[in-house]
């Protein structure tokens, strides 16, 4: 039942624990039928859009059944759309209709003439109660944002039975909605879904930060390094199809299929193989910022000129499968041999290859991390290192002691606190997310201006004591913000380590962080020494 | 006949009646007052004489101590009175145990200053009744058309479900410690739930009274400070305040619900970091509020405090004289606006 899905979908938006929404899936999976929880399945995994449904549509709706006063009223108090339609419509009393299946509307509207589309919609509302009508907008308009990844949807199926998330990913692509044989796989009623992917997602492995007292019990020997590459890690799996014909997929690190972003890439690699590597945009052969690769992220269309203007492409750094082999046992060292002869061998400007890093030890490796510039033109684009245990299996997940991350210093500031809002979840008793700013010149002296907003980088212990502290120094309230006693003669300053700024005309400071954390609470420093806008200015990278 | 301004009038103090010489539900000490329910935004201590419902002054006495007034008189429902030159009866509002519709006549004019009201069912206290009128006065803490509470036993079915999703889980539920966590309560054991209940130590002498009064909750435990972090999977009332304040914290995991019409719409249970929304109130929805004022029959509405632009809007609409009192003080009885 669609109501069924919407409580669902309800229950999600308010769940902030990845294992609370793991529960709140699987429990639906387990009580509902196919082809309904099927459906649900493909909506939580984006495989379901509806041309014709435009929010447009639903304010024509509502305009025709409601008091023009009391919509608007109702809009302004409610903030969201179609929130607000759903709780206004005027359900008619004592219709004996049962409220649509989810698999109903979605059959329905695959086949239902745009012109038919009004009155089916408005039948489906009139039969929905709020939280249903809530859903059924939310999913025709496209608009079902509710912090569930196509990941963690796989995982509920998973957790039906035995199955790991990553037995569902491997079938995942030969697969169509509603997903009945999947469910009869991962119940134990059915055997593995037999039309499995010729080029499925394997999930990642990833690396731990490396820490300063980690080198003492490293062998440098024992490892390889590479530059770590600021980009977006993509995975491209390919493969012949049943007649023959070259399929290449795209993934992004957590299993969504971003082809469809990236035709250019896509559409023209022709690997028999699946790689890993970091998507970047190369103009000239010379690796662009991660600033002019957000740029082609942000467009929602992908036009031949944005392909032109933004050429991706891809940076190998590992190989998981060769030529139809699974080589992730191997070990780094054979994998990369694996790799070099199958870049020479593919000889495509789309992709190339990471090169390593000659070192002797951890402090010739440092010299190379502190100045990249021997990599040319390529050093904009480059934000650490990465070291790779020689004999290290290809692994899912990130598995302790094989791949460590050390990225290059992170720049630091010192701001003032600002603002305190409370947590979600856990930490929901807490002040946890804070605004910090810095100083600038005002009419009278100066002025604290906000620059960003950081909610981890501390201990627990650490998080206990600010909380304290925003308690004791709250000056005002604004709904769940508490604003925090802050100027020349009393504030606490808050060391902020970050990765980059921007110029940006959305934040009053004219400046954007990226990745702000707190990494030092200064309660020994007067606020009046903490830093001024001019020193962030100064840092800001180049306008790409 | 008379001008129904002159029989009840605003006043800083509360809703004045010049020809009985008393106040309805005085916000600052008045020498005779009529106390509609025992929220703390409507009884307020330190007045000479009060006449309320026996309940009303029972939960008075509970809540500020026996010496709450000069005097105290007991009203008895459906039964008029002569106080001045007018005549004066009281009527259940169903919001809370105890709550009244106090009606003013004075010849032949009849106004009804309803206080705080609901229309949905409830197992703690006497249902609404409606007074024909010729004025009614109504609150509109819920008066936009987005506000419709679902049955109150669905909103506990969905707590009940989520504790046997959860069942390691404590549910931290937020209720207002007068009506709407004795009703909360009262609605668990209905559903069939039959572990004891915990509840916060300010909650305990309002249960206590209700339990007095003849509402059946079952095991009641009061929670100790020490053994917060043992309790697991259990149902604990406490007050909105305490979801989040430092108490909450000692709970291992816990799953934080809030009992409030407020809950629905999703901005305002997300601000306040709730997981688990409960759209349940004892006031009264948008429906019940049109609904409500129409039964009356009155030929004027007058609006005491809340989200009065949609209510005198629809009055309007239906050709009813409406006019908004904009009385300060009220609202703040546990669905206010989160502070
Ligand atoms: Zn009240
Ligand atoms: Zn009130």
């Amino acid at each position: 039942m669609m109501n069924r899905f919407a409580s669902l979908l309800d229950r999600l938006a308010y769940e902030p624990r990845r294992n609370g929404k793991i529960a709140l899936i699987a429990d639906y999976f387990r009580s509902e039928p196919d082809p309904e929880r099927g459906f649900a399945l493909a909506a939580m995994t984006g495989a379901l859009r509806f041309r014709n449904a435009k929010p447009g549509l639903v304010r024509v709706l509502i305009a025709e059944r409601t008091d023009p006063v009391l919509f608007a009223l109702s809009y302004d108090y409610v903030g969201d759309l179609s929130e607000t339609v759903a709780l206004l419509w005027p359900a008619p009393r004592g219709l004996n209709r049962p409220s649509p299946g989810l698999a109903e509307v979605v059959e329905t509207l695959q086949r239902l003439p745009k012109t038919d589309l009004p009155r089916q919609l408005a039948d489906w509302l009139d039969a929905l109660d709020e939280t249903g009508r809530w859903a059924l907008i939310k999913l025709i308009t496209g608009a079902l944002r509710i912090g569930v990844s196509a990941r963690l949807a796989k995982t509920a199926v998973a957790a039906l039975g035995t199955l790991s998330a990553d037995d569902v990913e491997h079938v995942w692509h030969g697969l169509a909605p509603p997903y009945t044989e999947l469910f009869a796989w991962a119940e134990g009623q059915g055997s593995r879904p037999e039309n499995a992917d010729p080029v499925p997602f394997r999930p990642v492995m990833l690396a731990h930060p490396i820490e300063d007292r980690d080198f003492a019990t490293l062998d440098p020997a024992a490892f390889s390094a590479e530059w770590k590459w600021d980009g977006i890690r993509v995975q491209a799996a390919g493969a012949r199809d049943g007649d023959g014909n070259p399929l290449t997929r795209l993934y992004s690190r957590t299993g969504e299929d971003i082809s469809g972003a990236f035709p250019d890439l896509a559409g023209a690699l022709a690997l028999d193989a699946t790689i890993d590597g970091e998507l970047l945009i190369l103009r000239e052969g010379r690796v662009q910022s991660f600033n002019v690769l957000q740029q082609r992220l942000n467009r929602k269309q992908v036009s031949a000129a944005l392909i032109a203007d933004f050429p991706a492409h891809i940076r190998a750094y590992d190989v998981l499968v060769d030529h139809g082999e699974d080589v992730r046992a191997l070990p780094f060292s054979e994998r990369r041999e694996r790799l070099e002869a199958l870049i020479a061998h593919e000889h495509d400007p789309l992709l190339s290859i990471s090169a390593l890093i000659p070192f002797a030890s951890w402090d010739a490796l440092a010299a190379h991390r502190a100045d990249p510039s021997e990599a040319g033109d390529d050093a904009a684009a480059i934000e650490g290192c990465m070291l790779k245990r020689c004999d290290s299996p290809y692994l899912p997940g990130r598995p302790k002691g094989l791949w460590f991350k050390w990225k290059r210093d992170a720049m630091v500031v010192d701001a003032v606190l600002m603002y305190a809002q409370r947590g979600h979840g856990k930490r929901s008793s807490f002040y946890s997310d804070f605004t910090f700013g810095v100083w600038r010149p005002a009419e009278d002296g100066e002025e604290l201006v906000p620059v960003g907003k950081a909610y981890f980088g501390f201990t627990d212990e650490e998080l206990a004591e600010l909380d304290k502290y925003v308690r004791r120094h709250t000056i005002n309230r604004f709904g769940p913000v508490r604003e925090v006693a802050h100027g020349a003669d009393g504030g606490l300053v808050l060391e902020i380590a970050f990765e980059g700024l921007q110029r940006s005309s959305r934040h009053k400071s004219g400046i954007a962080m990226r990745f702000p954390r707190i990494s030092r609470i200064r309660w020994d420093k007067p606020a009046i020494e903490a830093d001024r806008l001019a020193t962030l200015e100064a840092l800001l990278e180049p306008a790409a | 006949m008379m001008r129904a301004s002159s029989i009840l009038v605003p006043r800083p103090e509360g809703l004045f009646c010049p020809p009985g010489g008393f106040y309805v539900d005085p916000v600052r000490p008045v020498a005779r007052a009529l106390i509609t329910h025992g929220h703390s935004d409507h009884a307020r201590p330190g007045h000479g004489a009060v006449l309320a419902s026996a309940e009303t002054l029972a939960i008075m006495a509970a809540r500020c101590g026996a010496g709450f007034a000069g005097s105290t008189e007991t009203a008895e429902f459906g039964q008029p009175m002569r106080i001045g030159e007018v005549s004066v009866s009281f009527h259940p509002a169903g919001h809370v145990l105890g709550s009244a519709q106090i009606a003013v006549a004075h010849r032949g004019l009849r106004i009804v200053a309803s206080g705080d009201y609901k229309r949905a069912p409830d197992p703690t206290c006497a249902g609404f009744e409606p007074v024909a009128c010729d004025v009614f006065i109504s609150e509109a803490t819920f008066g936009l058309p987005i506000f419709r509470h679902p049955p109150a036993a669905d909103e506990v079915a969905r707590l009940l479900a989520s504790l046997k999703l959860f069942p390691e889980r404590t549910h931290l539920v937020g209720a207002y410690s007068l009506g709407k966590a004795q009703r909360l309560a009262r609605l668990i054991r209905l559903a069939g739930y039959d572990r004891p209940l915990y509840i916060h130590g300010a909650m305990e002498n309002m249960m206590r009274l209700y339990a007095e009064a003849g509402v059946d909750f079952g095991a009641i435990v009061k929670v100790s400070t020490t053994e917060r972090h043992k309790i697991g999977g259990e149902i604990v009332l406490c007050p909105p305040a305490a979801l989040g304040e430092i108490w909450s914290r000692r709970f291992s995991d816990p799953v934080t619900a809030f009992a409030s019409g407020w809950m629905r719409t999703r901005a305002r249970a997300r601000q306040r970091g709730i997981e688990l929304p409960l759209v349940v109130s004892d006031h009264a929805d948008w429906q019940e509020l049109c609904a409500t004022i129409a039964e009356t029959g009155c030929e004027e509405l007058w609006v005491t405090h809340g989200q009065e632009d949609a209510l005198l809007h629809w009055a309007g609409t239906r050709g009813l004289k409406a006019r908004p009192l904009h009385m300060v003080g009220y609202g703040d009885d546990g669905e206010a606006e989160p502070a």
